[in-house]
């Protein structure tokens, strides 16, 4: 029943006129974001972030924009998945082993709406399953401490770098780059400067904004610049658009069990939507064995991955909003965008702010309704943006980011910084180096630096306390196993290439 | 192999010299003595740790790009830089215009689409940020004298600027 009156609650908050339009907008500007190839939900979300923020929106307005937004660009990426082979981010990688094979026998049109049926349910359910287990999870959240949450922190940064990375060195020493900066600017208890160079700029710190924007944004726009904007043109032509009500009946089990295997990775911090969409495809892909098909385009291996997907997507917001750990790069982004607003996810987070956490889910729910509606009668739309070429597109998109950036700060040092941030994204992609990690760590580093600081005055400087309860002990077996257990199963869980023409 | 030891050697050089730096770090007596160095040490010592094992333990270089795509690549780097420079002194639309018409160019050399594709964007977007998302901080244009372009764009060159 409080759970009933606190979605009344948040309905109420987030069901105005106003806000239903933000949502209507940000699903529309999501999903074109979404299917533009190369221009994945963390790129939208973080382009958007700095504008919305100059528009001066107040919190709830701009957590429904923005949640719109990133709703509306995972339902996006699976166009291009599907269409041109290019998935839009990694996890929509597992749509285009199904989805293209089916595009090109000409059914786009089919593969592309029971994708978006598929997307719904997903998202519909792991919207349920945050509902039930958020607030459960963040009561458990009180009995953290500062060892606690160290420990946290630390599972988020191995896990991410376990599952999402080839090369577990590389991942650390990327996590290793976020948190190096994150220590840079004034600090919090002596008021003296740190790592800052004797740099007044850098005084501030450096804004999470700028490593995002230039990291995603500036980084894509050198690697167009070189592949020359190649293998950005139209694949597959789409003709009728219909409802292919058989398929989706033939998939609901599909649908329902790759959502709660999506559901499930998405919680687990650090490992989110990309686990999520891999293990729902390989999950259905033994469970339909060899006389499946899976792999030559039949509407399982496409319902697959988008439930998975989008329920990881979902499943990634509970330990978001009720530990203020992310479980991706999308719902890391959506950490900066709260803490942009001056939100502090975390337990307190649904004691003091319900109208925010229940007007969050519930324009999450609205979201996904509207994408449902507006998906299938526009995406012939969507399909025509595709073909905006590349040497328009990039410098457009340099040129917002640059520009959102400079209207957020004003700040000629910043826009150098986003330079910067950019170059070291390509070198970092170039050599394999995951980015997602850097993201993190500026974001977290100064709340595991706190917890550290915290635990060692409480202890009066004892390691050993870090150590000192079930709890903590728990967290850094389950960070040393997520460290170092990919490493083993590196052979075993190997994931398919993309099909080639 | 050999890309992987560069970064790997970088990388350890960065750590030991941040590692150096946070021995450095001033405290008082509100911090305490060593609380302020103690978590920036534990990252370079990390970050020195996983550097070796790449230097010892690389992975296949990847495809670098041709010798041609880097001059792109710098061209793109200069004039990002360039432009982040120019717009406090002259404002939004020409800077927009020649960075944006030259980043085209160098994804995709052709003349004429790249003029087009500078103007249109800047024309375009100064439209959409001043009057449909009301940024009125986005200023057109700004004539600035010799000496304040000067002042900006020294910026850019090392122990001259400021």
């Amino acid at each position: 029943m409080e759970t009933l009156a606190n979605l009344a609650l948040g309905f109420s908050v987030a069901l105005s006129p106003y806000t239903l339009m933000l949502a209507v907008i940000g699903c529309f500007i999501g999903t074109i974001i979404g299917a533009l190839p190369g221009l994945g939900p963390s790129n939208g979300v973080a382009i958007l972030i700095p504008i919305s923020f100059a528009l001066g929106l107040d919190a709830t307005a701009a957590l429904v924009l923005m949640t719109a937004v990133y709703y509306g660009a995972m339902y996006g990426g699976r166009i291009s998945s599907i269409l041109l082979n290019i998935p839009g981010d990694e996890p929509a990688l597992m749509t285009t082993l199904d989805g293209y094979p089916m595009a090109k026998r000409g059914e786009a049109g089919n593969a592309l709406v029971l994708s978006g049926a598929a997307s719904f349910v997903g998202a519909f359910l792991a919207t349920i399953g945050l509902i039930l287990l958020a607030p459960v999870l963040a009561r458990v959240a009180f009995l953290f401490g500062p060892a606690e949450y160290f420990a946290l922190y630390l599972l988020a940064f191995c896990t991410l770098g376990g599952m999402a990375s080839n090369n577990q060195a590389k991942s650390a020493i990327s996590a290793c780059i976020g948190l190096g900066i994150a220590m840079i600017g004034v600090d919090s208890t002596s008021g003296l400067p740190r790592m800052t160079g004797g740099n007044l700029h850098l005084y501030d710190g450096v804004d999470f904004l700028v490593a995002i924007v230039g990291l995603f944004a500036i980084a894509e726009l050198f690697f167009f610049i070189e592949s020359h904007g190649k293998g950005s043109s139209i694949g597959v032509v789409l003709d009728k658009v219909t409802i292919p009500w058989k398929y989706i009946r033939q998939t609901v089990p599909t649908m329902l069990r790759a959502s709660g295997v999506g559901f499930v990775a998405g919680v687990l911090p650090g490992a989110g939507a990309s686990l999520g969409s891999f293990l729902a495809y390989m999950t259905e892909k033994s469970i339909a064995g060899e006389k499946g098909g899976f792999g030559t385009g039949v509407p399982k291996g496409v319902a697959a991955p988008e439930a998975g997907n989008n329920a990881a997507a979902g499943g990634a917001l509970v330990p978001m909003l009720t530990l203020g750990v992310p479980g991706s790069g999308t719902t890391a982004v959506l950490l900066a965008l709260l803490m942009t607003l001056n939100i502090t996810p975390g337990p307190t987070l649904f004691r003091d702010n319900p109208d925010v956490v229940w007007g969050l889910i519930a324009s999450l729910l609205i979201a996904n309704v509207v994408l449902l509606i507006m998906n299938v009668p526009m995406v012939k739309i969507f399909v025509k943006i595709l073909s905006v070429p590349a040497w328009i597109l990039l410098p457009g998109v340099t040129m917002v980011s640059t520009t959102g950036i400079f209207a957020l700060t004003g700040s000629y040092f910043d826009l150098l910084m986003l330079v910067g941030f950019g170059v070291l994204g390509y070198f970092l992609r170039k050599l394999d180096v995951p980015t997602v990690p850097v993201i993190l760590g500026i974001l977290l580093g100064g709340n595991m630096e706190d917890a550290l600081r915290r635990a060692m005055t409480l202890s009066d400087g004892d390691p050993s306390y870090l150590f000192s309860s079930p709890i903590a002990i728990g967290l850094w077996i389950a960070a040393i196993a997520g460290f170092v257990a990919p490493m083993f199963l590196r052979g075993l869980l190997k994931k398919p290439q993309a099909v080639s023409d | 192999m050999a890309s992987d030891r560069i970064f790997g050697l970088i990388t350890l050089i960065t750590a030991v010299a941040y590692i150096a730096a946070a021995t450095q770090i001033q405290t008082n007596f509100f911090s305490g003595e060593y609380l302020p160095k103690l978590f920036p040490m534990l990252i370079g010592a990390v970050a020195a740790i996983c550097s070796l094992v790449l230097i010892f333990k690389p992975d296949p270089d990847p495809d670098w790009p041709m010798a041609r795509t880097w001059g792109n690549l710098l061209v793109a780097i200069v004039v990002l830089a360039i432009y982040s420079v120019l717009m406090t002194p002259l404002g939004f639309i020409l800077p927009t215009a020649v960075a944006a018409a030259i980043l085209s160019y160098q994804i995709s050399p052709n003349a004429k689409q790249a003029v087009l594709a500078g103007i249109g964007l800047s024309l375009g977007l100064f439209a959409v940020f001043k009057f449909v998302l009301m940024l009125g901080n986005v200023v057109a244009y700004r004539i600035p004298t010799p000496a304040k372009l000067w002042d900006a764009l020294t910026i850019l060159i090392p122990f001259v600027g400021h």
